[in-house]
């Protein structure tokens, strides 16, 4: 019996699952809503605590404003990429908390659709949760943006989620060579990659060694075009999206080499299960 | 073309007891057979005896340590995703989404087969109602269904991907005596009415016999026979299953020691 199917029918069956993927969670979202919102609570709580010091710089209230908004997109950067983090690590840790790890693991869809899947739905939630995160402490703060381009930081952080996305993949083979610890590596890979790119500070106040690894996170762009398109209202710039398309192309294959690896090594030595 | 082609399947785990120490345990000594298309054959064995090893290496979860796998021609290890469109699996675990529905799991697993919402809307309820799982508790979160009718989703979601070939690792294990007929006779028809093949891995040795063309008894990762029932016990000349394996390993079915034991936390 042959189960080989013509390649127009393998794109559509493709797409159906990566259609599941995001759907799937989707009604996750929906089941965890409340949960979700008192984690969105603590975020904006985070991220204040952050601007807030920007309110108790002795300097001209335009300047405090500056800082603030500077502050504030880092913070959103950050919660932005936890997201991405998370979610995309999720592909492994949740459907083993779940116990469905086996049967999604054995369904005849490719592992790239499966990830790319869950880089999608990440995408967009993040997003949902960056902008309410961002509204929410510009109003409780009351910084004043002048001429903000929304449409062109976006842009950018769409380009910059490329990225994220395989970096995140990368991390995603994380709890499959080590179900108790692997998903909290992927807190660290995000901490690391935010010190090194400025989140709450210029890359020049970093020693030389650090800002040479900035230059090769994709966070370092994605903060500072993003901070010139709120605080400045610039568009897209290409020193920012050249670097960031770069990064994408190679972290995405990378990621999935990296995700196919851990999951041959995770078939090796049986580590595809519930129990771990 | 045999439906499922195993020749000379080995596997064995190694776990690290401590930096420098390595535990090696076989799950599978080089295990032979072959199952004919529309056929129905029941592994026996014991906790730790390699049937879940077996089971998940012919679901592409597992990488061999040796030997050869094939389903319908297709190699299990090298062709993982034909075998991955041809085969499904009930296992002793339900394993769903705790917080989402009935209808919510099997149209995340239905898309996988790449059924579209515009089939899925007829198909899954189609499908609970002829696993008997009540309209009323569609979109009722799985964590609040008995352990009885999470199975019967779990069969739907077997069932609903029409899989050429199922794989059932203890699938009545722990159900109360009425959901284990049910699942019994869901069986039944899944080979009767779609032609299904059905390896069937229990330790329920009534139901190997009831279910079952063929009984295979899988002991310590090695498989000592495979042949219908009345030949098994022709051979041992004894009336029970039971029987033929004391008479073919000198133990008790439920006489497990440590080993044993270890055995299965190692697999």
């Amino acid at each position: 019996m042959s189960a080989v199917m013509p390649r127009s029918q393998t794109i559509k069956h493709e797409l159906v699952g990566l259609v599941g993927i995001v759907e799937r969670n989707v009604y996750l979202t929906k089941r965890y809503f409340l949960w979700d919102v008192a984690f969105l609570l603590w975020t904006i709580a985070n991220t204040l605590t952050i601007v807030f010091i920007a309110r108790g710089v002795n300097v001209p209230v335009s300047q405090q404003n500056a800082l603030a908004t500077k502050f504030l997109v880092g913070g959103v950067i950050w919660a932005f990429l936890g997201i991405i983090f998370e979610i995309v690590t999720e592909t492994v840790a949740w459907e083993r908390w779940e116990g469905t790890i086996e049967y999604t693991f054995m369904a005849p869809v490719s592992r790239p659709v499966h990830l790319f899947g869950m880089g999608v739905y990440a995408f967009f939630y993040g997003i949902l949760r960056a902008t309410i995160l961002f509204f929410a402490v510009v109003a409780f703060i009351g910084i004043h943006l002048h001429h903000p381009n929304y449409g062109a930081a976006l842009a950018l952080l769409a380009i910059a989620s490329i990225s994220f996305i395989g970096i995140g993949m990368m991390c995603a083979v994380l709890p499959l060579i080590s179900p108790e610890k692997g998903m909290q590596l992927g807190f660290i890979a995000q901490g690391l990659m935010l010190v090194v790119s400025g989140v709450y500070y210029s890359v020049s106040v970093l020693p030389h060694w650090m800002q040479w690894i900035s230059k090769v996170s994709p966070a370092t762009y994605a903060l500072r075009g993003n901070r010139a398109q709120i605080l400045n209202g610039a568009g897209l710039a290409w020193a920012d999206v050249w670097p960031l398309l770069v990064i994408g192309v190679v972290s995405i294959p990378l990621g999935l080499v990296t995700f196919r690896a851990g999951e041959r090594f995770a078939k090796k030595h049986g580590k595809l299960k519930r129990s771990g | 073309m045999y439906a499922v082609e195993v020749h000379n399947l080995r596997k064995e785990f190694v776990r690290r007891d401590s930096r420098l120490h390595r535990r090696r345990r076989v799950a599978l000594k080089d295990v032979t057979f072959t199952i004919e298309r529309g056929e129905c054959v029941a592994i026996l064995g014991q906790n730790g005896s390699g049937k879940s090893t077996l089971v998940r290496l012919l679901s592409t979860l597992l990488i061999d340590d040796g030997g050869s796998a094939k389903i319908f021609g297709h190699d299990a290890f090298k062709d993982t995703r034909p075998v991955r469109r041809l085969v499904n699996r009930v296992s002793v675990e339900a394993s769903f989404f705790k917080k989402m529905s009935a209808a919510e799991n099997l149209a995340y697993a239905a898309r996988f087969y790449g059924m579209t919402p515009k089939v899925t809307r007829h198909a899954i309820p189609e499908i609970l109602e002829r696993v008997g799982f009540p309209a009323d508790r569609r979109g009722e979160a799985m964590e609040h269904l008995s352990r009885g009718m999470q199975q019967k989703v779990a069969l739907a979601r077997a069932l609903l991907t029409s899989p050429v070939l199922l794989l059932l690792d203890e699938p009545t294990t722990g159900l109360d005596p009425r959901s284990k007929l049910e699942v019994q006779d869901f069986i039944r028809e899944m080979r009767t009415l779609h032609d299904a093949t059905i390896l069937l891995c229990t330790h329920d040795m009534k139901e190997a016999e009831d279910l079952a063309d063929r009984v295979g008894l899988l002991d310590r990762g090695e498989l000592l026979f495979l042949e219908p029932v009345e030949n098994v016990k022709r051979r041992f000349g004894v009336d029970t299953l039971e029987e033929a394996f004391f008479a073919a390993t000198g133990r008790t079915f439920e006489q497990e020691d440590e080993e044993d034991r270890d055995r299965e936390v190692f697999a």
